[in-house]
């Protein structure tokens, strides 16, 4: 069935109200009027700005994948604390619905999240679709709501917390690079990709 | 015509995924005419096009109706053991918290408080009321109602806290016999709850706030 579409038009995503898009310039943020939900917002970063920010949360990931987040000291023993060493313990202990929940939600979600934007944005950056740019967008769409690092750092401080009236607590380099990577997931919590779709799509070739 | 017009008084259609505005070619008066199991797929990615999120309520009030049943457990089961040498101590969600508040760290026990406890809550709340009042058409509060939905969207998952501090617990407090943190069954069914709410207001469609008795007729 043929469709004719209309690039000029939006639809508030809340209240199904029509506006006819305008171009926003820097701090510009459009609401709708209907029910004030922010249907379109300017952000000052440019698609390289935004590659260099994924690149840097890549780093961080696997930093704070690979060292210790806590390590807890009682009469000389030391035990620490990964991610996957989180994961893997919760799982032994027959937790395994938790388990699955935190390495979907703490692992492969955000993974995947990462590696799909920044290969969407090494080629958006001289104004082309990444080869699968279309499946790619819509798991991003589906995968978006799923990640929960930020809680996770949250977490560490309370366990932290809760863990210092028995033990010795030594905060490890795995919860500062946590700290990092929050920053910039709250950088990137008000960008929205779906800019993207507005790349023209290559020319078949 | 009103001066702010509906997607549905256009005939357009816009894709829940990309929000691509199409022209709606599906004959919503006659939907027999099209065929059984004839969709219309948005043009850019697609993606199945619809006007409201399919078979809104009653997947809504299903998800949460189920996420309210695993929120019984989830707080009255202890989530967490802590053994050590001459001592086994469960506790719940709530006399974490009160752990929290006791132990001198008044400020976190007010945070977990808020995501273990008000937050799930205030879902359930929110969401009830939302599929109440839209299904009865009313439009009592629209805006109002409206935002209550977007706040509910933006602090669903830090609900996800407790879960995730009993998980570290369980991998960092390891001392043998010394001092042991187990997960008990309690944070399962508390993991469960954030998870379904989180797909119960997934699947309610905030656009069913406004559309009221009109669009019946």
């Amino acid at each position: 069935m043929s469709t004719t579409t209309h690039d000029a038009l939006m639809i508030c995503e809340h209240c199904d109200t029509v506006y006819r898009r305008r171009v926003l310039t820097r701090g510009d943020v459009a609401k709708c009027v209907r029910c004030q939900a922010v249907l379109e917002r300017h952000h000052g970063l440019s698609r390289n700005t935004m590659l260099a920010l994924v690149l840097t949360a890549m780093i961080m990931f696997v930093q704070a994948n690979v060292w210790p987040i806590v390590t807890l000291g009682l009469n000389n023993q030391h035990v620490s604390a990964t991610l996957w060493g989180t994961i893997i313990a919760m799982w032994q202990q027959d937790a395994k619905v938790v388990s699955i929940l935190a390495a979907a939600t703490l692992f492969f979600f955000p993974l995947v999240k990462m590696l799909s934007i920044g290969w969407l944005l090494l080629f958006a950056r001289t104004g082309r679709r990444a080869p699968g740019f279309v499946p790619i967008m819509v798991a991003l769409h589906y995968v978006g709501p799923w990640t929960m690092s930020e809680v996770f750092v949250l977490g560490a401080l309370v366990a932290i917390v809760k863990a210092r009236v028995y033990f010795d607590v030594v905060a490890d380099p795995g919860i500062y690079a946590y700290a990092v990577l929050t920053l910039l997931i709250t950088v990137f919590a008000s960008v929205d990709l779906r800019t993207l779709w507005d790349l023209a799509p290559e020319e078949h070739a | 015509m009103n001066a702010l017009p509906r997607a549905t008084e256009l005939g357009v259609i816009g894709c829940h995924v990309c929000r691509l505005v199409s022209r709606d070619v599906f004959d919503h008066d006659h939907p027999d005419r099209a065929g059984h199991g004839d969709v219309v797929t948005c043009p850019r990615c697609g993606s199945v096009l619809h006007r409201r999120k399919p078979a809104s309520y009653s997947r809504s009030w299903a998800l949460l109706i189920a996420a309210f049943l695993m929120y019984i457990p989830a707080n009255l089961l202890p989530i967490m053991r802590t053994a050590s040498l001459n001592d086994i101590d469960d506790n719940t969600i709530l006399s974490g918290v009160v752990e929290l508040w006791v132990k001198g760290s008044p400020d976190l026990a007010i945070i977990v408080f808020t995501a273990s406890i008000v937050v799930p809550m205030l879902k359930f709340l929110v969401l009830g009321t939302l599929l109440v009042t839209s299904q009865r058409g009313t439009d009592w509060a629209r805006p109002q109602r409206a935002k209550l939905y977007r706040l509910v969207e933006l602090i669903g998952y830090w609900s996800m806290l407790d879960v995730f501090v009993v998980s570290l617990l369980t991998a960092l407090v390891r001392f043998n016999v010394l001092s042991r943190v187990e997960p008990l069954p309690g944070v399962i069914f508390f993991g469960l709850t954030v998870v379904l709410t989180m797909f119960a207001s997934m699947t309610f469609d905030p656009r069913l706030i406004w559309d009221g008795r009109e669009t019946d007729e």
